[in-house]
């Protein structure tokens, strides 16, 4: 997803002279295509996040169109009060790319896991919250970044992801996309637990569960079609994130307020840090989010109602 | 600006800031008119005596108020550019009005909203760097309090607009020794101040912050493209034209009572009365 971007950024810059990208002395070995080409349009901002965020308001001002590349704690957590005052306030397109969604860079520890960032985000008016699960679904988000009427968070992961899909899905702002159909239940997942989700389905269909998968790449705005999805069947939301307000919560809300079933799980990080170092797979192990865990947590709740 | 609007004062043009920020705290109760006192000429000076008519729009000239608690003098002089109304400046601080405490984006002549500190010379960076990369010669001014330097983003964003050479970026600090619960050097080691920015990479003057034409001779706008940016330490008094206000920090956040208020314009404007 990382190096999907930076080409597609990079590309983007040839065509449209407005786009600016902006990093807080990251990228090594994966932006230096992108300085070579626009070395005008790159900006180190340094070790300076606060800088940077309002920097990047005063060059959306100037009408242009912004990117911002960073770890996602130190684009978001760090600067969530620039992001509210300077970005989503003055309603300014900035894009910010937050790399290391969830545990991605889990042996860095805590200072690198972003569990929280989506709920804290998608709290601010005029925010969009988009989290794809692989490089095509980043890649068909592209025209939609940096030209709407406010700023997105793009929650990517890292380079090297297991594609899930096979070509550009047909994913936006507000529209997700179906990559396994179920009868039983449906699984809506975000980023790369799309992935574990379609693991997970796999481990149900052997115990006799249909399970399906959505990708909800837009978190906000929420598509619309997930409410149709709970008024279906069950539904069971997945994401490294925090159970609280994250993809799961936002459902929940707009289940409550659609007057729709709720969603019968909220699958994520329990509502505490790790405490411990370890990868992705460790610390997801730890969570209960993998194939197995989410399995077995949807199977029991069949059992229950069975 | 008109030629009829030329033709007043700067004396004249800050006298009616202060007449104006006394008279709608006053109504209204709102705090901070002795940070507006302190500051009104230094907008002054910037609005009426820097800032180019001819350079306008997105890349054009820009002044942030980033010491956003002096919003009420920002208004007047919104005001007397004509970008807002009269009837905006009588609705001042009331429910639904667009002036609020501190100015939201939004507001005419409001490029960035402002009111948490620390904010506004950041966002000064991105617009001298969008004009600069757009080859526009738009300058870009930031008014700030002293208190505001306590803030870490006000150095992160000195460092960045030093190494960028932001030769058309103006911080003017209101330096009044004050802040909300007393003198700044109480609360924190500020000085030397002029010696922390130029250490910072920026070209210091210091001034004195209530004589109009020296404030003016060093708030002009750059003509170099690339260059140290300019940081201005403005000795100010806060609460300044208000014989009873001036270095009592209790106006910070009181507002004058009818009878206080009527003394004050009397001291604003001898000989009116």
């Amino acid at each position: 997803m990382r190096n999907a971007l930076i080409d597609e950024l990079t590309m983007l810059a040839e065509a449209d002279p407005r786009v600016v990208l902006i990093v807080n002395d990251v990228g090594f070995s994966v932006v230096e295509g992108f300085q070579a080409r626009h070395t005008d349009r790159f900006i180190n901002a340094g070790v300076a996040e606060a800088n940077m965020i309002g920097m990047a308001a005063g060059l959306a001002l100037t009408g242009h169109r912004v990117f911002v590349y960073a770890i996602a704690p130190f684009t978001t957590y760090r600067v969530i009060e620039q992001i509210r005052l300077d970005l989503c306030r003055s309603r300014l397109p900035v894009t910010l790319v937050g790399l290391g969604g969830g545990f991605t860079y889990g042996q860095l520890g805590t200072t690198h896991h972003a569990t929280e960032d989506i709920a804290m985000l998608r709290a601010l008016p005029n925010m969009q919250v988009l989290a794809p699960c692989d490089a095509f679904e980043a890649r068909s988000l592209m025209p939609h970044l940096g030209t709407g009427d406010g700023p997105v968070y793009l929650r990517l992961e890292k380079a090297g992801e297991i594609a899930v899909h096979a070509s550009k899905p047909d994913v936006a702002p507000g529209r997700g996309v179906r990559v396994r159909w179920g009868a039983d239940v449906t699984l809506v997942a975000c980023g790369t637990m799309v992935q574990v989700a379609l693991a997970a389905a796999e481990r149900l269909a052997s115990q006799g569960v249909d399970a399906g998968v959505i990708s909800a790449v837009s978190i906000k705005p929420l598509d619309s079609v997930l409410l149709d999805e709970l008024r279906a069947r069950p539904v069971v939301t997945v994401e490294e994130h925090s159970v609280i307000g994250g993809l799961g919560g936002a459902l929940a809300e707009a289940a409550a307020d659609a007057g729709a079933p709720a969603p019968r799980l909220r699958i994520g990080v329990p509502d505490r840090y790790a405490e411990v170092g370890g990868d992705q797979a460790y610390l997801r192990s730890l969570m209960g989010l993998t194939p197995e865990g989410i399995a077995e947590r949807v199977a029991s709740v069949f059992e229950r109602a069975a | 600006m008109t030629a009829l609007e030329a033709m007043v004062s700067l004396e004249e043009r800050a006298r009616l800031v202060r007449r104006y920020a006394l008279e709608a705290t006053a109504r209204t109760r709102a705090s901070h008119v002795g940070s507006a006192l302190s500051a009104a000429d230094l907008l002054v000076a910037i609005y009426f005596a820097a800032m180019r008519d001819a350079v306008d729009g997105p890349l054009g000239d820009h002044c942030i108020l980033s010491k956003g608690h002096a919003a009420v003098a920002l208004y007047a002089v919104l005001r007397q550019r004509d970008l807002i109304s009269e009837g905006d400046l009588d609705h001042f601080y009331e429910n639904g009005s667009r002036l609020a405490g501190h100015p939201e984006p939004g507001v005419p002549g409001v490029v960035f909203g402002s009111g948490s500190l620390g904010h506004g010379l950041s966002v000064a960076n991105g617009l001298a760097l969008g004009k600069r990369l757009a080859g526009s010669e738009g300058h870009t001014w930031v008014v700030m309090s002293d208190g505001e330097c306590e803030e870490g983003s006000t150095w992160e964003a000195a460092m960045f607009a030093a190494r960028h050479e932001l030769a058309r970026v103006t911080a003017v600090i209101d330096r009044n020794g004050m802040q909300g619960m007393g003198d700044t050097d109480a609360v924190m080691a500020l000085e030397p101040l002029a010696e922390k920015w130029h250490a910072f990479g920026w070209r210091t003057v210091e001034v004195d912050g209530h004589d109009l034409a020296a404030i003016c001779a060093v708030v002009r706008p750059s003509a170099d493209v690339c260059g140290p940016p300019t940081a201005v330490i403005a000795r100010t008094v806060k609460g300044r034209g208000v014989s009873f206000m001036e270095g009592d920090n209790d106006w910070h956040y009181r507002s004058a009572n009818p009878g206080e208020l009527a003394r004050a314009l009397a001291d604003l404007e001898p000989g009116v009365a």
